[in-house]
């Protein structure tokens, strides 16, 4: 199976590990992996400020970009990233500098193909039990653009919940934006303090001391305030884990565990 | 005030927020009561989706028709002996309203809970009038009134952002010499304000929905005080915005499904009244009837990309599912109509230089489009709205904005990528410092954090530490070049 890596401008900016433990990961459960050279950025920043215009080009070269390299599937480390690549249809359709609808026909094709990391492993890749071994207590936080604008909201607790040694327990407030939002946290950082300071207390309340979430945006943020406000706390974006003392011999299909409950939050 | 509520700079407003540690409590409270409520009485519809699309159908329906819907309304109104004003202005509906008062020979007048007259301010109007008393009967509303006519900071609750002994306060000055149990101060006020609505000549009241093929509205309530406003009194005056119309009864009975469940967790308000012009035979009723329809601004987002916001039917939920509302309340916001709904609705009633900064306090998560009852994409009118700013009006201006550009440039030129890959460790290295790492792991790459950095990156700094980007060699690109070189298989 042919997979091409959308790294995300973050993931390339500030996480090369995500990256690499993604990759690991991917070969390991038998795909192909190749990164497309060009690719920059999903155009969130600026669109989601009002600079429309200017996202247009940005989406181009990241459709470009991701057509460039021929394969079966997109995978990326960002629940945020993957939901705006399957909204590229919709956003296109007022773009007036695509005259013959070539970037429209390519979003389309792009948007069928692409799927978050976790939900990759478990919904394609069939896989349940990557095989992973973390000994220590963790939370969960979900993205508000993963859960909502994806649609994904069970993939990586399922996942989560056979990481040999690991025990997650659930954060209250689970519901509510860590207040990264982008290009948000630093427009309106006033809101945003707000907001992240009471999603710290609710990390705290639940005594983890692991935080892991599928968006390295978010991830960025709280950890941020964690180090400001200097309390412990150790970060992991959930390719890390899944990455983490690994025995082959482990892995397993879903198929071969018990279904998991839907929707373990609300 | 009408629809602007505070006179301070957003940032003050923000900041007094952040200060108000009881309102801060009461809206956390409020919300997560709320949010247990609403969920079990949804769910307990069943098939809420669906029912969700099917009042969506019903207010695009109404929307799309709305000068025949109006027309029908205002028809049926009249056959029965009732009569309506279309007001183009907050203006033209108060001096309408006044001189109805006037006419009425009316002293005294007893409102019930309505949004649409709070845009008006009407309340201010009448308190003007030498020989005219006005009472809020709404509880929540009735306290504001008596704590010196605070602002209202939710559109259902609208004195969500005070506890029970700051009521018991006010209500002291009344006279009451009780505990601070909710119940206990219910019935003192409700004992109050039974004497008012005796006296009471006039009645305002607001409209939930209009019926359009019978000339009557339908008005939701829990403590019955808008049955008393518009039966007691002589006269009625109802107040609504043009949008609040749907087709008939049958109509009328789906939305307030959704309405109840959505705002209060129930599966129907305690009152739900059909009323109109009292006609031959009935023993109740207003004898003069009227409605006044206020656009102020409604219309002008008919046939634009906003349409969807009249779909609204009020019921509060974005506000309750809202992140920023926990945070900032609705006095943080500024305008009669706070949360994700008010973000997207104050600019198109009031304008983009009174409430241009609404659309941009919103991290975009989503949880309003999520709850709306009516399916309005609630986080991408916000992104609209800020197009509009942005692109269309060019209202940005400044560092911020230049560099806004260059992230634009920056991530659609794979060139500048690379160079910004391969400089973006030495370019921060002015700004970055060796800190000691306590969230680990994201953070500890080289040990180092930017804690105040320069333009936007000062914004992020403000609040959290921002680790320093890898040197290009541990870029991942890099990493994975070597990587495939050697055959790809795992190290
Ligand atoms: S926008 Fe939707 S959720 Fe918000 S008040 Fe209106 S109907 Fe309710």
């Amino acid at each position: 199976m042919k997979v091409s890596i959308y790294t995300t401008c973050m993931m390339d900016l500030m996480f090369p590990q995500v990256g690499k433990d993604m990759v690991e990961v991917l070969e390991r459960l038998g795909c192909t992996v190749d990164v497309p050279e060009n690719q920059i950025c999903c155009g969130q920043p600026t669109f989601n400020s009002g600079y429309v215009e200017a996202s247009w080009p940005v989406m181009h070269n990241q459709i470009d970009a991701l057509s460039s390299i021929d394969c079966d599937y997109i995978v990326c480390p960002a629940g945020s990233c993957t939901a705006i690549l399957k909204e590229y249809p919709d956003l296109l359709v007022d773009d007036p500098t695509d005259p013959t609808g070539q970037y429209m026909a390519q979003a389309k094709i792009l948007s069928a193909k692409v799927y978050e990391f976790s939900q990759f492993i478990w919904r394609v890749l069939g896989i349940a039990d990557c095989g992973a071994e973390l000994n220590t207590i963790a939370t969960y936080h979900r993205s508000c653009h993963m859960t909502r604008l994806l649609g994904e909201r069970e993939t990586p607790f399922w996942l989560l919940e056979n990481v040999k040694n690991l025990e997650v327990r659930q954060l209250e407030g689970i519901q509510y934006c860590c207040g990264f939002g982008g290009t948000f946290s630093v427009k309106e950082h006033e809101i945003s303090e707000l907001m992240v300071t009471s999603k710290v207390e609710n990390i705290e309340a639940t005594g983890a001391e692991v935080l892991v979430s599928c968006d390295p945006g978010c991830l960025m943020n709280i950890g941020g305030r964690f180090n400001r406000l200097g309390k412990p706390i150790k970060i992991m974006h959930i390719a890390e884990v899944l990455n983490h003392n690994v025995d082959e011999s482990r892995i397993r299909k879903v198929s071969e565990v018990p279904a998991p409950a839907a929707a373990p939050f609300p | 005030m009408g629809l602007k509520t505070s006179t301070l700079p957003f940032t003050e407003r923000i900041a007094d927020a952040a200060k108000d540690q009881f309102a801060h409590a009461s809206i956390a409270k409020a919300q997560d009561t709320q949010y247990t409520k609403r969920e079990n009485a949804r769910a307990e519809l069943g098939h809420w989706q669906d029912w969700r699309k099917l009042g969506q159908s019903i207010r695009q329906h109404v929307i799309q028709y709305l000068p025949d819907y109006l027309e029908e309304f205002s028809d049926n109104v009249e056959k029965r002996g009732g009569h309506v004003f279309f007001a183009q202005t907050t203006d033209e509906a108060n001096d309408f309203i006044l001189n109805v008062i006037k006419q009425q020979n009316g002293h005294h007048v007893v409102k019930s809970k309505s949004m649409v007259t709070a845009e008006l301010d009407i309340d201010k109007k009448l308190q003007a009038l030498p020989d005219v008393s006005i009472l809020e009967t709404d509880l929540a509303e009735f306290i504001l009134q008596e704590d010196d006519w605070d602002e209202p900071s939710h559109i259902v609750f609208p004195a969500i952002h005070k506890n029970r002994d700051q009521v018991q306060t006010i209500f002291k000055k009344l006279g009451y010499d009780g505990d601070n149990d909710p119940e206990h101060m219910a019935r003192f006020a409700r004992k109050y304000l039974r004497q008012r609505f005796l006296e009471a000549d006039i009645g305002i009241t607001g409209c939930n929905f209009a019926i359009a093929d019978s000339g009557l509205i339908n008005l939701d309530t829990n403590e019955g005080n808008a049955d008393l406003a518009d039966s007691i009194p002589k006269t009625q005056i109802v107040v609504m915005g043009m949008e609040r119309l749907v087709p008939s009864m049958k109509e009328a009975e789906i939305m307030d499904n959704l309405l109840a469940r959505s705002a209060v967790g129930q599966k129907l308000t305690t009152y739900v009244t059909f009323e109109g012009q009292q006609s031959a035979g009935e023993s109740d009723g207003p004898e003069d009837f009227y409605v006044v329809i206020l656009d102020n601004n409604r219309s002008k987002a008919l046939g634009t990309e906003f349409q969807e916001i009249l779909q609204c039917i009020r019921c509060g939920a974005c506000l309750n599912v809202c992140p920023v509302y926990r945070q900032i309340g609705g006095h943080g916001y500024g305008s009669l109509y706070p949360g994700p709904v008010g973000a997207v609705l104050s600019p198109i009633l009031g304008g983009y230089e009174q409430f241009g900064e609404l659309p941009f306090a919103s991290s975009l998560c989503a949880a309003c489009t999520e709850t709306c009852p009516v399916l309005i994409p609630l986080h991408n009118l916000l992104i609209k709205h800020r197009e509009v700013e942005t692109d269309r009006l060019k209202m940005m201006h400044g560092f911020t904005d230049f560099q806004m550009r260059v992230v634009g440039k920056g991530t659609s030129s794979p060139f500048m990528f690379k160079m910004a890959l391969r400089f973006k460790h030495f370019g921060l290295s002015p700004w970055t410092h060796q800190r000691p790492v306590t969230a680990t792991n994201f953070f500890e790459y080289n040990g180092a954090m930017i804690t105040n950095g320069p333009g936007m990156v000062g914004g992020w700094t403000d609040v959290r530490d921002l680790p320093s980007p890898p040197k290009h060699r541990d870029d991942f690109r890099v990493w994975f070049k070597h990587h495939k070189q050697q055959g790809g298989e795992t190290k």
